[in-house]
C-alpha cells in the first residue's frame, strides 16, 4: 500500500515540479532536498486530495516535511 | 387610489467605452528589493513572475493615481466628465475610512456632485466596479459610469518582510462604461466566503492601534498557501461559470485577463481552464507587480496599447481576494 502511494506520489511530484521520479524516496525532505517551494506544495496536496480522495487541510502541509511524512499521512487516511 | 412609481428606462446592453492607466515612474526590479530582503532574483522570479514594481512616490496619493487613469479613460470615451452617473474606486489601500476618496476624484476630475462611492472589495473590486455599474446603466439610473481600481499597497507593509514586500506594487486603472446596442458585458459571477478573512486583509484595526500605536500598525498579512489553493481551485470554477454564463466556451475567448496576483495562479487557471494557446494570457504583473484592485485594468490598458488583442476582442475578466471574494464577467474590449 505505502509503496503504491511512494509511487504515485512520485509521479505527482514529478508532474508538478519536474523532480525525476526517482529522486522522491521517502527520507527525502520536499524543500530542502527536492527544491519543492511552498506554491508546488500546496499543488501537489490538491493533486493527493485528487488521486486518494483524502483531505489534507493547510493546517497540516507544514507538517509534511518529508515524503514519508506525506505517504504516512495518506496511508492513514485513504 | 393605486399609484404607479415612475422608473427610469432600461437599457437593454453595456460595454466598455475605454480604458486608461497610470503607473508611477520610480521602478523597482528585484535587484533593489533583495537588497532590503534575504532573497534573489531567480527566487522572486520563480515564485511569482515578476521582474519589477512601481512605486509611488511619498507624497502621491491614491486618489493621484486615480485622477490620472480616470481622466485618460474620460477622454478616451469622448464623452464630458458631467456626462457620468456614478463614479466607483475600487481600493483597499486608501488610508480613510470616510469620507470616501471617489468624491474627491469626482472634483478633481470635473465630475463634481455626481454620485460617487468607495468598493472595499480588495483585489475582486474592480471586477465587483464593473458588474455595479454595468446593472446601474442597464438599469437607466445612469448614462455612463466610471470604474476606477487605484492602489498604494506600498504604504501598507514593511520593506523588509521577505514574504510580502516583493509582490505588491502601486497604480491605478479606469474605465468608463456607458449603453450599448449590442451586448459588451456579460453577467457578473460573483460571491463571497467570509470564513476566510484570516487568509488575507490588513490588521490589526484602526481601534486596536489607538491602544497600543506602536505595536499594532494596521499591515497587509497574507496566508500565501492558504489563497493559492482557494484560487486555483475555486477560481477555475467561477471563471468557467462566468464563460457558461454569457452564453461561450473557452475557445472564443481572445484574452483571459485574470487579477494579476501571481503568475503561478495564472498558470495554474490556464491549466485548469484549458485555454488554447490563442487566446491572450495577461502577464502584466512581470512589469506592475501584484497592484490589487489596479491590476485588471492596468492589464486591459497593456492590452490596448500594445494592440495584443483587436478592439472588440472577447476578454475574461476575473477578481479575486481579501475577503475572501470574486467576481468575473466577459468582456468586449473597447
Amino acid at each position: 500500500m505505502s509503496e503504491d502511494i511512494l509511487a504515485g506520489l512520485a509521479g505527482i511530484v514529478n508532474e508538478v515540479a519536474g523532480v525525476p521520479a526517482e529522486d522522491v524516496q521517502l527520507d527525502k525532505s520536499f524543500v530542502d532536498d527536492l527544491d519543492v517551494d511552498s506554491l508546488s506544495m500546496v499543488e501537489v496536496v490538491m493533486a493527493c486530495e485528487d488521486k486518494w480522495g483524502v483531505k489534507i487541510p493547510d493546517s497540516e502541509v507544514k507538517n509534511l516535511k518529508t515524503v514519508g511524512d506525506a505517504v504516512t499521512f495518506i496511508s492513514a487516511h485513504v | 387610489m393605486t399609484v404607479s412609481i415612475q422608473t427610469p428606462t432600461p437599457n437593454p446592453f453595456t460595454r466598455i467605452l475605454s480604458v486608461g492607466a497610470y503607473s508611477p515612474s520610480r521602478i523597482v526590479d528585484n535587484a533593489e528589493i533583495c537588497s532590503r530582503i534575504d532573497s534573489s532574483d531567480e527566487w522572486i522570479l520563480e515564485r511569482s513572475g515578476i521582474r519589477e514594481r512601481r512605486y509611488a512616490a511619498e507624497d502621491e496619493s491614491v486618489i493621484d493615481m486615480a485622477v490620472k487613469a480616470a481622466k485618460i479613460a474620460i477622454e478616451r470615451a469622448e464623452i464630458d466628465p458631467t456626462e457620468l452617473g456614478l463614479i466607483l474606486l475600487a481600493s483597499c489601500t486608501y488610508p480613510y475610512l470616510t469620507p470616501s476618496a471617489a468624491v474627491q476624484i469626482a472634483v478633481q476630475i470635473g465630475a463634481g456632485g455626481i454620485p460617487a462611492t468607495d468598493i472595499s472589495s480588495a483585489c475582486a473590486g474592480f471586477c465587483y466596479g464593473v458588474g455595479l455599474a454595468s446593472d446601474t446603466i442597464r438599469s437607466g439610473n445612469a448614462k455612463y459610469a466610471l470604474v476606477i481600481g487605484a492602489e498604494k499597497l506600498t504604504d501598507w507593509f514593511e520593506e523588509g518582510d521577505r514574504s510580502i514586500a516583493f509582490l505588491f506594487g502601486d497604480g491605478a486603472g479606469a474605465v468608463v462604461i456607458g449603453a450599448s446596442t449590442v451586448s459588451g458585458i456579460g453577467p457578473t459571477v460573483w460571491g463571497s466566503d467570509g470564513t476566510q478573512t484570516q487568509a488575507l486583509g490588513i490588521a490589526p484595526s484602526f481601534i486596536d492601534q489607538r491602544k497600543d500605536p506602536i505595536n499594532n500598525v494596521p499591515m497587509l498579512y497574507m496566508q500565501g498557501q492558504t489563497v493559492f489553493r482557494w484560487a486555483v481551485t475555486e477560481m477555475a470554477r467561477v471563471a468557467k461559470e462566468a464563460i457558461d454564463a454569457a452564453g461561450l466556451t473557452v475557445d472564443q475567448l481572445d484574452a483571459f485577463i485574470p487579477h494579476q496576483a501571481n503568475n503561478r495562479i495564472t498558470d495554474a487557471l490556464v491549466r485548469a481552464l484549458k485555454i488554447p494557446d490563442s487566446v491572450h494570457v495577461s502577464r502584466d504583473i512581470v512589469t506592475s507587480g501584484n497592484t490589487s484592485a489596479a491590476s485588471i485594468p492596468l492589464a486591459l490598458s497593456r492590452i490596448k496599447a500594445e494592440a495584443s488583442v483587436p478592439s472588440g476582442g472577447i476578454a475574461l475578466i476575473i477578481g479575486f481576494g481579501a475577503g475572501l471574494a470574486y467576481a468575473a464577467q466577459v468582456v468586449t474590449l473597447p
